[in-house]
């Protein structure tokens, strides 16, 4: 008896001791980046994309993701670890995203997600910059006698995702057209492509990009059409953890120098020869001029790396969204001296 | 701590009491670690913690709600919500499931042969594919085969069935609270009256029809409610409105919609087919002997199943099915995938991304889901009691 009674306190004492080094753990902020030297370690960049949005994060049979926002995840394992495939990618719903990357599952989120003050500021994350200017817009069946969002009226159901933004626009517009309508939210993109398809609800609502690529999977996508209206902002970009300054300036930086290649004109096929070019912003970033990779613990040739193996921001949409027919224009994705809002902090 | 006095306390009571309150309180320390470890890796996130969100505006909307609902409620209201369709699926669905699966039980110790071969059919066919696969079928089955709003299958004129939803007239009450009394005060009439038969066939042997008297006062009652109380019922007919060209919708009237009458269908067909095995195990459990001996003492063939079998069967039937009851309250969270609004969707989906507070919410989901099995439990169990052999 004395025997068990002693195996009980030892066992009270051992989980006591648990506790005790529980609290130990952890402990971050130092000024060395801690994902950094994982990711080094580890030998890829852990990358969170969508389960398959056409043009931002997609897989084909073999396995291999291709899309604008894989582009990010691209560059940034150029530029840390030289290679531009050593990514490996987690496919993340919605409502699964923010989680995986709070916990480290994931050190970066390329994943069409739209950066809102709230989720900026209140749940561990920080927004790196927009890789995608979008906004939400309504798909609906051409033979419906809808022409604009003016002609929706009371009882009008919509179909969208659930745990996205989406779901919040939707009712502020109707709201602020007085529209009493019929939210039908799932959680699966390919849900709702069913369920609009088959007629159960008259519109499905999303970001327009997201519209464009769900539409070639619809029965008869020429049946359908996008309304012309716009009815939210949505800046999509990268996100990673709050509180690793570096790796969030590693990923900040992949991004602003693919679309500052584009600027001057720096790409995949002609960057290694620009380094005797005479603007010095030329040469900087391909790595002639400056010890800017010092900053976050790199070598000089990262953004030369991205350039060569991802290409500049120009050839990643071309290749990604408009050659598939997704978005032909880039509209508000154009650069800043062609008339978009794409412009970034220069890189010196 | 003084072994010596622990040894000489050492009863047989306190042999077993010490290491259970070891082992309470081994688990207690388990989970302030976990708790601990849990606060602190969220402190090093910058993840605050908090329940505060519940009392903030929801600005989300939900399609079909038991309750005044709109996205300017709170979270906590949303979460009623949820709270109230997943209750509400679970309730259609063990309704259905029992009629279902005791019919299907009772059909397969049939001795027309047809009759049982069916019954046993169903039970291989519905319970060995998953359910998830059911539920997608009845859904996109469902919205493939059913009409257009304009073409709508008609039930003379006052139900409509459609893609969007099986439309119903509703009903418009005037007093309807003297409707509910009347309907009260008749139940409890017929305790009373089952109390007094019991007593009259316990002391004198006679036999009373309280089945008969029972119908007749919870039909009569009410109507008599109609007929001098002041009550009166009418129906507001579903009307076909057209939006645009060709886009129509019903107004008026209850819609019933297809996420939730596809995942009722799903979770009773499903989960039938496991009471439906219970049923028959119950009914062949009460040996042969019983029926032969209610026999040999005059009893009706009604009477031999009334109050020999069925009492006996109940006992080997009940436990298992509590278990069922209990699954597929738990299995209608997979209504998350059709767009029926239950709590995991409306509330540990939209809510959870909307908030980002995923411990909180995961948490209190999970509560939830253990105070309904829980309260189910606690009423299949007090069932079970009542329905136990009495030594006497």
């Amino acid at each position: 008896m004395i025997k068990s009674i002693k195996t009980w306190i030892l066992v009270g004492f051992a989980s006591l001791l648990l506790v005790a080094c529980g609290q130990g753990g952890g402990g971050a902020g130092s000024k060395k980046s801690k994902t950094l030297d994982n990711t080094k370690k580890a030998g890829f960049v852990k990358c969170g994309v969508s389960q398959g949005l056409p043009g931002f994060s997609n897989a084909d049979e073999a396995g291999n993701w291709t899309g604008i926002d894989v582009d990010v995840c691209r560059a940034v394992a150029a530029a840390v670890l030289g290679d531009a495939d050593k990514v490996k990618y987690t496919p993340l719903s919605a409502k699964e995203r923010f989680t995986a990357l709070t916990s480290g599952e994931i050190d970066v989120l390329a994943r069409n997600t739209t950066w809102t003050l709230s989720r900026d500021a209140d749940i561990g994350l920080t927004f790196v910059g927009v890789n995608f200017y979008d906004g939400q817009g309504f798909m609906v069946r051409k033979a419906s006698g809808i022409n604009s969002v003016n002609d929706f009226r009371d009882g009008i159901s919509a179909c969208t995702n659930t745990g996205t933004t989406t779901e919040l626009n939707m009712r502020d517009f109707f709201n602020s057209k007085n529209i009493k309508y019929e939210p039908i939210a799932f959680e699966k993109a390919d849900e709702v492509v069913q369920a609009y398809d088959a007629g159960r609800c008259d519109t499905y609502t999303t970001d327009k990009s997201g519209l464009a690529a769900q539409r070639t999977k619809l029965s008869n996508p020429d049946e359908h059409k996008v309304l012309p209206e716009t009815i939210s902002k949505e800046p999509l970009g990268p996100v990673v953890r709050q509180g690793d300054s570096v790796w969030e300036d590693i990923v900040r930086w992949s991004l602003n120098t693919m679309i500052e290649a584009e600027e001057y004109g720096v790409n995949s096929s002609n960057a290694s020869s620009l380094k005797d070019s005479d603007n010095p912003a030329i040469k900087r970033l391909v790595g002639a001029e400056g010890e800017l990779g010092a900053a976050f613990g790199l070598d000089n040739d990262w953004s030369l790396r991205i350039i060569e193996q991802v290409g500049n921001y120009g050839e990643s949409y071309k290749k990604h969204i408009a050659d598939t027919g997704i978005l032909p224009n880039r509209g508000p994705n154009e650069l800043w001296t062609k008339g978009g809002i794409l412009y970034v902090p220069p890189a010196r | 701590m003084n072994f010596k006095n622990l040894k000489l306390n050492l009863s047989n009571k306190n042999k077993d009491l010490i290491p259970q309150i070891l082992t309470v309180l081994f688990l207690i320390l388990v989970v302030i670690y976990f708790t601990i470890n849990a606060q602190s890796n969220m402190g090093n996130r910058g993840i605050s913690f908090g329940f505060g969100f519940l009392s903030q505006e929801s600005s989300f909307d939900i399609t079909f709600s038991l309750i005044d609902y709109d996205g300017s409620h709170t979270y906590a209201r949303a979460f009623l919500v949820g709270l109230l369709n997943t209750i509400l699926v679970s309730v259609i669905g063990i309704f259905f499931a029992t009629i279902l699966g005791v019919t299907i039980g009772i059909a397969r110790l049939s001795q027309n042969y047809l009759v049982a071969k069916s019954a046993e059919w169903y039970v291989e066919i519905f319970r060995n594919i998953p359910l998830i696969l059911q539920i997608f079928f009845w859904y996109f089955a469902a919205l493939r085969a059913l009409p257009l709003t304009v073409d709508s299958i008609n039930f003379y004129d006052i139900s409509f069935l459609n893609v969007k939803g099986w439309y119903v007239p509703k009903f418009v009450w005037t007093n309807f609270s003297i409707f509910l009394y009347s309907i009260v005060f008749s139940f409890i009439l017929i305790y009373f009256l089952g109390k007094y038969a019991q007593k009259q066939r316990d002391k004198f042997g006679k036999q009373i029809p309280t089945l008969y008297i029972s119908i007749l006062l919870i039909i009569g009652l009410p109507l008599l409610s109609f007929l001098i109380g002041g009550v009166s019922l009418s129906f507001e007919i579903p009307v076909l409105t057209q939006l645009s060209k060709t886009v129509y919708v019903y107004r008026g009237g209850v819609s019933i919609i297809p996420e939730l009458i596809s995942l009722a269908l799903a979770l009773s067909m499903y989960t039938a087919t496991f009471i439906a095995e219970n049923v028959r195990a119950g009914i062949l459990g009460v040996s042969k002997g019983q029926k032969e001996a209610a026999a040999s003492i005059g009893l009706t063939k009604g009477q031999i199943l009334k109050l020999v079998v069925m009492p006996q069967a109940l006992r080997i039937i009940i436990p298992p099915t509590t278990n069922q009851y209990l699954n597929l309250t738990k299995n209608s969270s997979l209504a998350a995938a059709i767009a029926y609004p239950d709590i995991v969707l409306v509330f540990a989906g939209t809510a959870l991304m909307q908030t980002g507070r995923a411990i909180e919410i995961i948490s209190i989901t999970m509560l939830t889901y253990l105070s309904l099995s829980l309260s189910i439990s606690v009423f299949m169990n007090w069932y079970n009691k009542k329905m136990a052999i009495k030594e006497k």
